[in-house]
């Protein structure tokens, strides 16, 4: 062997040889644990329980053809979103309420945690993979629940076709254009972001307490109670800032659910939506703002929450 | 432990942080109509435990669309006074759907009220009339609480004052409902006209009808239609108008 083969030998042993530098941040490593953890999740069967029930919830709104297409598109509506809302918030729920407590039954967590796997980028790619369902799932149900508009909708513009067959264009227009106005109204979107934005603040909200709760049944209680509470958090806030004849006890506890909970009852818009009011871009951007503004709170206490844990 | 105290303390500051905002955001709904349900305790007594949770917990439109199914079903079996329990709830939960209100009117002074006049059961007359007058009463209290929830929009005074035309007879508040629609932003075409049409029926008022109804008339051919010419017509024989100021004969549709 030549010198300079040795030279280019060595140096070749040495690149394979030193350890790659370990990163603080890693999207990949993160990415590893979401996909890892969707395909865990897509195995479950909760999952497609909750994922039947709301299709079937909104497939079910078709037999409603004996009302006038008012009151049918307007169940349809309701219904349909109501069932998207239900199951998304469910699933959020079960599905993270479950994710920390079986790893560290399954001891996953510990085989995770022994590489070189900072605990956020653990809890990240936990939540993004739960987060990443409750996209799809989302958009399942809205494909089900527009298809179905959509299908009523046509039979619907069928009928009155044929009934006005014999009226004026103009009078046939507008009755036509009074059947597609009751069906799909272009606000539905931002209300439908809305639903998925409150998911993912219950996501993040059950993940947190998943982090110092000991067992899935206990978080799932828990996040059911902070779900009402939440609701009528809005109610106690203004109790609290407004009503100066309560007790010092009452006050004290209302103080403590407006401060504590997220006011749950601000992402409920599709309901007004549905009953023809129009969203305005402030009300949606700054709702949605909030939505991801408690996403990111009560993911960063999960991890810091999470850091602490002794496995 | 120390982590735990740590995260509420968080907890705590962020609530400081979000309070203003979720107050503001409140505000912001409530201007836009949004939140059409104040949770207040008779809230409860209204709509019953279970629908009090399921509206609490962010579920009351299909709360409402189920009782709403259940109060088509009542219909169907002419339990009126079951409907009107079911709508009071409904009406309750959706304060903004018009639907609802509008519907809930037309059970109560349509058809409510013709049953309790052919009720069979009932011999005496005068109570018959009592009940269907009840029930007509009933009809426009929906529909003012309609209003009075939705009064950015027209089709509730449509409906209210059909109801005065067509079951009190009063033509001067049918007058009234459909003028205040047709000022609305979303009023149809038809609101000024029959407006003026039901304000050509009152007594003493006929001047001011033939004034709308000749600017409608004015207005072009869109507006010329079969009912207006023969109320206009109508009008200039009662005022005597001279008659190079009528509007010309052959342009009389029937």
């Amino acid at each position: 062997m030549t010198k300079g083969e040795t030279a280019s030998a060595l140096q070749s042993f040495n690149v394979s040889t030193i350890p790659k530098r370990h990163r603080v941040f890693s999207l990949s490593r993160i990415l590893a644990i979401t996909s890892n953890t969707l395909t865990e999740l897509t195995r479950l069967k909760v999952f497609y329980v909750l994922l039947v029930f709301g299709l079937l919830l909104i497939g079910s709104s078709i037999f409603m053809a004996q009302f006038s297409f008012q009151q049918e598109f307007q169940i349809l509506k309701d219904v349909s979103l109501g069932a998207i809302s239900m199951f998304t918030s469910l699933l959020a729920i079960v599905a993270t309420a479950r994710m920390v407590p079986r790893d560290i039954e399954d001891r996953t967590v510990y085989t995770i945690l022994a590489k070189p796997v900072p605990r956020f980028e653990y809890v990240v790619g936990k939540i993004a993979g739960v987060l990443l369902l409750l996209a799809i799932s989302t958009l399942v149900m809205v494909a089900a629940f527009l298809a179905v508009l959509y299908m009523r909708e046509q039979a619907v513009l069928q009928v009155t076709a044929k009934q006005m067959a014999s009226a004026p264009p103009d009078q046939l227009a507008d009755a036509l254009g009074a059947v597609r106005a009751s069906a799909f109204n272009v606000d539905l979107v931002p209300g439908i972001i809305i639903i998925f934005l409150k998911a993912c603040l219950l996501t993040a909200l059950t993940l947190f307490v998943s982090t110092f709760a000991t067992s899935t049944i206990f978080t799932i209680v828990v996040m059911v109670f902070i779900y009402f509470i939440g609701h009528l958090e809005a109610t106690a806030r203004e109790y609290w800032l407004t009503a100066h004849g309560s007790g010092l006890v009452t006050r004290v506890f209302l103080a403590i659910v407006a401060l504590l909970f997220p006011d749950l009852q601000a992402f409920n818009l599709v309901d007004d939506i549905v009953a023809g009011t129009a969203i305005s871009m402030a009300v949606f951007i700054k709702t949605a703002l909030l939505g991801i503004f408690y996403t990111v709170i009560y993911t960063l206490l999960a991890v810091f929450v999470f850091y602490g844990k002794e496995l | 432990m120390t982590r735990g105290l740590i995260a509420l303390g968080i907890l705590i500051v962020v609530g400081l942080i979000k309070l203003p905002v979720e107050r503001n955001l409140a505000t912001l709904h409530r201007q836009e109509h949004f939140r059409g349900v104040e949770f207040k305790l008779d809230l409860r007594e209204k709509l019953g435990q279970l629908g009090f949770i399921a509206a609490l917990s962010g579920f009351r439109a299909i709360v409402a669309d189920a009782l709403f199914i259940q109060a088509h079903a009542a219909w169907e079996n002419t339990q009126w006074g079951r409907m009107l329990w079911l709508f009071r709830q409904i009406t309750t939960l959706q304060p903004r759907v018009l639907l609802f209100w509008d519907t809930a009117a037309w059970h109560m002074a349509w058809n409510a009220s013709v049953a309790a006049m052919n009720n069979s059961n009932q011999p005496r007359q005068a109570l018959r009339v009592k009940a269907q007058r009840e029930y007509f009463a009933i009809g426009k209290d929906f529909l003012e609480r309609g209003i009075k929830n939705n009064p950015d929009r027209p089709e509730l005074y449509e409906a209210l004052a059909r109801l005065y035309k067509e079951k009190y007879k009063d033509h001067e508040r049918a007058a009234e409902y459909y003028a205040k629609a047709s000022a609305l932003p979303e009023a149809a075409s038809w609101d000024r006209r029959f407006s003026a049409y039901e304000l050509s029926y009152c007594e003493g008022r006929e001047r001011e009808a033939y004034e709308r109804l000749r600017s409608l008339y004015d207005e072009g051919e869109k507006e010329r239609l079969p009912t207006l010419i023969k109320r206009l017509k109508f009008l200039e024989d009662k005022l005597a108008i001279p008659q190079d100021q009528r509007i010309p004969d052959t342009l009389t549709k029937h």
